[in-house]
C-alpha cells in the first residue's frame, strides 16, 4: 500500500506521518535481517516473537511506556511511568503524544503517596493524605485520604442500585444511569475523619503533618441534591432520619438527620471532573457537608428514612466520645474548626536561617474560615496569615505568611477563627473539657518546635 | 533506542487501528468484560465516540414536571425489592427477622465463626485487631477505659445487626438470623447481662427487651464546648 495511504493526512500530522513511515521502515529492515522463518508472527506485521496483539495489548495496558523505557516500570512512583531522561530535551523529540495510554501520569520525579495507619488489619484500616507537599486546596484524587471497614469492593455501576425507602409516600429505586439523568450540584468541601489526631491528645506521637492530620481532603463533588431524591419519594411528616447504607462488606450503616439532609447532602458520582474513585465509594457515595467522614457512607446503595435513629455500631460503640464522667457524646457529626501548618512541619529540616513562607490549611465544618493567625513563638504573639482564594464554605482554606528565621528556637503555631465567630482552642483547653479519653475530634492547634539546627518536630506546647 | 522506537510504533499501530482493536476484543470466545470498554471510533478522524446518554430506568415518561420533583426518572422500589436489602435491626425491636437461638448453640457458633479472632473468652485479639466482647464494666471513668459489648454498647440490637451485618470478617454476612440470634445470647449471656444458662433463648421479642447496662451512657453533642481562655 503506498505510505500515504496507509498513514492518511486525516488522521496523521506531518510529523507524526514522517515517524510513522520511519518506523515501518525500521521494521521491514529489522524483518528482513531475520532469515526465511515464513511461520514467525511477523506476518503479522510486527517483530519476531511479538504478535500483533501483544503489542496492542501491551500498548493498551501500559501505554507502552515499560517497552519505551527499556526498564520495569515498577522503577516509577505509583501513578508515574519511568521515560528516559533526555540529557537535551532541545535537541530531540519527546515522547510520542497518548504514550501513557490517554489517561495520563504523574512525573516519574514525584512520588508523593498515601500512608497507611499500622493498623492490626489491612481491610480495616486508614490511609492519609501527604498534607506537608500539598499545594492549594484541592487533594489530587488519588492522594484523597481513606477509610476503610472491610476493603474496597469492586462495583459494576451497571448492576449498582440505589433504594429510597422506608417512612415515605413512594418507595423508589434508582440506577446510575438515572441519577445521572437527574439534575446535578456541584460543591468544593473538604471530608475529615473525626479520628484525625486521635494518636496525638496525650502525647505528641506521630512526626509528619500526614500522620497527625492526614486524615482530611477537600475535593470538588458532584451529584444529586439528596433533598431532589427525597422530594421524589415524598418523606412523611414524622421523619426525622436517615440510615445510609454501604454496600461493602462491612455494609456500613450511619443514622443522619434528616435537617441535614434535606439542607445540603449530595449523593455524589464524581470528584474533581471524572467519576468517584473506587476508594471513595464508586458509583455513589454520600456527602454531608461538614459531618465526620464515617458518615459520609461509600458505595450508597440504600437509605431508609425513620422516626429515630438507628444506633447502628459506628454511632454507638465508634464514633462516640468517651468523657472524664464516663458519659459518651453521641452523634457529634460536625467537624470544628481546625487548621495545621503544613510548611514547615514535622520530620522536615531547615537547612539555613533564612526566609521561609509558612503554610497551611485552615477549615471549619460550620462553614467559611474567617481569619488564621500565625505563631512562632509557641503562641506568646500571634500574626494575621493570609488567605488564598478560594475561601469557600467547609473547605480548606490556604493561609500564608512570610517568615524570617533567625536560626534560634522556635515554635510555630496557626490558629483559625470560623466565620460563627468559634476560635481553635489550645489542647489543654480541649483536654480540660473533654479529658483524654474521647478518641475523636481533636481540632487543638498542632505546635512545630524548630530546632536551631533546623529539625522540625511535632511537639506539644 | 529500539525500544523507543518499538513503543512509537506500538502507539501508531494503536491510532491506527482503533475499530480493528474493538473487533479482536470483542470477538465471541471472550469472557464477559468486567472493565468499561473501549470506546468506539467514530467519524473521519477516529474520534472517541462520547459515553451514551444514560438512559432513565423509567417505563413512562408521563407526567414530568422537574418543579414537583417528578422527573420520569427511576421506578417504583417493590417490597421484594427492599425486603432483599433491608436488613438493619432498631432499638425497639423494628427490623429484627423472625427466628431465635440458644446461649448452647450460640456457643457452638461462636466457636465455629467468632473464636479464632475474638478469642475462646471473648477477650479480642489486638494482633488481628479483634475486639474484647465482654468486660470493662465501670471501667469507662478509668485512665483507661475498657469498651466493650458489655461495658459500652447500649443496645443489644446493634450487636444483632453489627453480627448480622458484617462478621466474621472472613465471611461477613454469612450467618443466618437464628445464628446471630444464638451467637448474640452467648455473647451476652457470657457478659452477665442475660442468663448463661444454655437454654437461655433470644428472638425478636427478647432481644429488644434486653437490656444493657451502658444503656444511659449517651448524651448529645454540646458543641461549641471550648471557649479560649481570656
Amino acid at each position: 500500500m503506498p505510505k500515504d495511504q496507509k498513514f492518511p493526512a486525516s488522521r496523521y500530522g506531518p510529523a507524526e506521518r514522517h515517524m510513522a513511515q520511519s518506523l515501518v521502515e525500521i521494521e521491514r529492515k529489522m524483518l528482513a535481517e531475520q532469515s526465511g522463518d515464513a511461520d514467525c508472527d511477523c506476518k503479522e506485521g510486527m517483530f519476531n516473537g511479538l504478535t500483533r496483539r501483544n503489542i496492542l495489548a501491551g500498548g493498551l495496558a501500559l501505554g507502552g511506556s515499560a517497552l519505551a523505557a527499556g526498564q520495569a516500570a515498577a522503577d516509577a512512583p505509583p501513578g508515574a511511568f519511568e521515560y528516559r531522561v533526555q540529557p537535551e530535551p532541545t535537541k530531540e523529540q519527546g515522547r510520542t503524544i497518548l504514550e501513557d495510554g490517554g489517561y495520563g501520569s504523574r512525573s516519574q520525579f514525584e512520588n508523593e503517596v498515601r500512608w497507611r495507619y499500622p493498623t492490626a488489619s489491612l481491610d480495616s484500616s486508614w490511609s492519609m493524605t501527604p498534607l506537608a507537599s500539598g499545594y492549594g486546596v484541592i487533594t489530587p484524587s488519588g492522594l484523597h485520604f481513606e477509610r476503610h471497614h472491610a476493603g474496597i469492593p469492586a462495583i459494576d455501576p451497571r448492576t449498582h442500585e440505589l433504594i429510597l425507602h422506608g417512612m415515605v409516600d413512594a418507595p423508589m429505586r434508582f440506577t446510575m444511569d438515572d441519577i445521572k439523568r437527574l439534575p446535578a450540584v456541584s460543591r468544593i468541601c473538604f471530608i475529615e475523619c473525626s479520628g484525625n489526631g486521635l494518636t496525638e491528645w496525650d502525647e505528641p506521637t506521630l512526626q509528619t503533618v500526614q500522620g497527625t492530620h492526614g486524615l482530611t481532603s477537600t475535593s470538588e463533588w458532584i451529584g444529586v441534591r439528596l433533598s431532589t431524591l427525597l422530594d421524589m419519594v415524598g418523606v412523611s411528616d414524622s421523619a426525622a432520619w436517615i440510615l445510609a447504607e454501604g454496600a461493602d462488606a462491612a455494609v456500613m450503616t450511619r443514622s443522619v438527620p434528616i435537617d441535614k439532609a434535606m439542607d445540603d447532602a449530595i449523593v455524589a458520582y464524581a470528584q474533581n471532573g471524572e467519576a468517584l474513585r473506587p476508594e471513595q465509594g464508586y458509583p455513589l457515595r454520600l456527602l454531608l457537608p461538614g459531618y465526620e467522614g464515617n458518615t459520609h457512607i461509600k458505595w450508597l446503595r440504600r437509605l431508609e428514612i425513620s422516626d429515630k435513629p438507628f444506633m447502628t455500631r459506628e454511632e454507638t460503640s465508634k464514633y462516640t466520645d468517651l468523657m472524664p464522667d464516663g458519659t459518651a457524646r453521641q452523634f457529634s457529626m460536625t467537624m470544628e474548626a481546625k487548621s495545621v501548618i503544613t510548611f514547615p512541619s514535622g520530620a522536615m529540616k531547615l537547612p539555613r536561617p533564612g526566609f521561609y513562607e509558612i503554610t497551611g490549611l485552615a477549615w471549619s465544618g460550620r462553614g467559611k474560615v474567617a481569619k488564621v493567625e500565625v505563631s512562632t513563638d509557641g503562641g506568646e504573639t500571634w500574626q494575621e496569615a493570609s488567605l488564598d482564594w478560594p475561601v469557600l464554605p467547609v473547605s480548606h482554606t490556604r493561609f500564608r505568611m512570610p517568615w524570617t528565621w533567625s536560626g534560634e528556637e522556635a515554635v510555630l503555631q496557626s490558629r483559625t477563627v470560623d466565620e460563627t465567630g468559634y476560635v481553635q482552642p489550645t489542647l489543654p483547653e480541649l483536654i480540660d473539657v473533654r479529658g483524654l479519653n474521647s478518641v475523636y475530634h481533636l481540632n487543638a492547634i498542632q505546635s512545630w518546635h524548630i530546632a536551631p539546627n533546623g529539625e522540625v518536630t511535632n511537639v506539644h506546647a | 533506542m529500539f525500544t523507543r522506537k518499538l513503543s512509537l510504533l506500538c502507539v501508531l499501530a494503536i491510532a491506527g487501528t482503533g475499530p480493528a482493536i474493538a473487533q479482536e476484543t470483542s470477538g465471541t470466545s471472550e469472557p464477559q468484560r468486567t472493565a468499561a470498554a473501549l470506546p468506539e471510533r467514530i467519524g473521519e478522524y477516529d474520534e472517541r465516540a462520547p459515553a451514551p446518554v444514560p438512559d432513565s430506568s423509567t417505563a413512562s415518561i408521563e407526567d414530568i414536571d422537574p418543579a414537583d420533583a417528578r422527573f420520569g426518572i427511576g421506578q417504583p422500589a417493590t417490597e421484594e425489592e427492599i425486603a432483599r436489602i433491608d436488613i438493619d435491626a432498631m432499638p425497639d425491636g423494628r427490623g429484627l427477622p423472625p427466628g431465635q437461638g440458644t446461649f448452647a448453640e450460640g456457643e457452638e457458633v461462636y466457636s465455629q465463626s467468632c473464636a479464632a479472632c475474638h478469642g475462646a473468652n471473648l477477650e479480642g485479639n489486638k494482633d488481628l485487631g479483634a475486639a474484647p466482647l465482654i468486660g470493662g464494666r465501670g471501667t469507662l471513668t478509668d485512665e483507661k477505659p475498657i469498651k466493650t459489648v458489655e461495658s459500652y454498647w447500649p443496645y443489644a440490637s446493634t450487636l444483632f445487626d453489627y453480627v448480622h451485618r458484617a462478621m466474621p470478617m472472613n465471611a461477613p454476612g454469612s450467618l443466618s438470623a437464628d445464628e446471630v440470634y444464638a451467637v448474640s445470647a452467648y455473647i451476652l449471656g457470657r457478659a452477665d447481662i442475660i442468663s448463661d444458662d444454655p437454654g437461655t433463648m433470644l428472638d425478636a421479642t427478647s432481644m429488644s427487651e434486653v437490656e444493657m447496662p451502658n444503656e444511659d451512657g449517651f448524651v448529645s453533642d454540646p458543641r461549641p464546648d471550648v471557649a479560649p481562655r481570656e
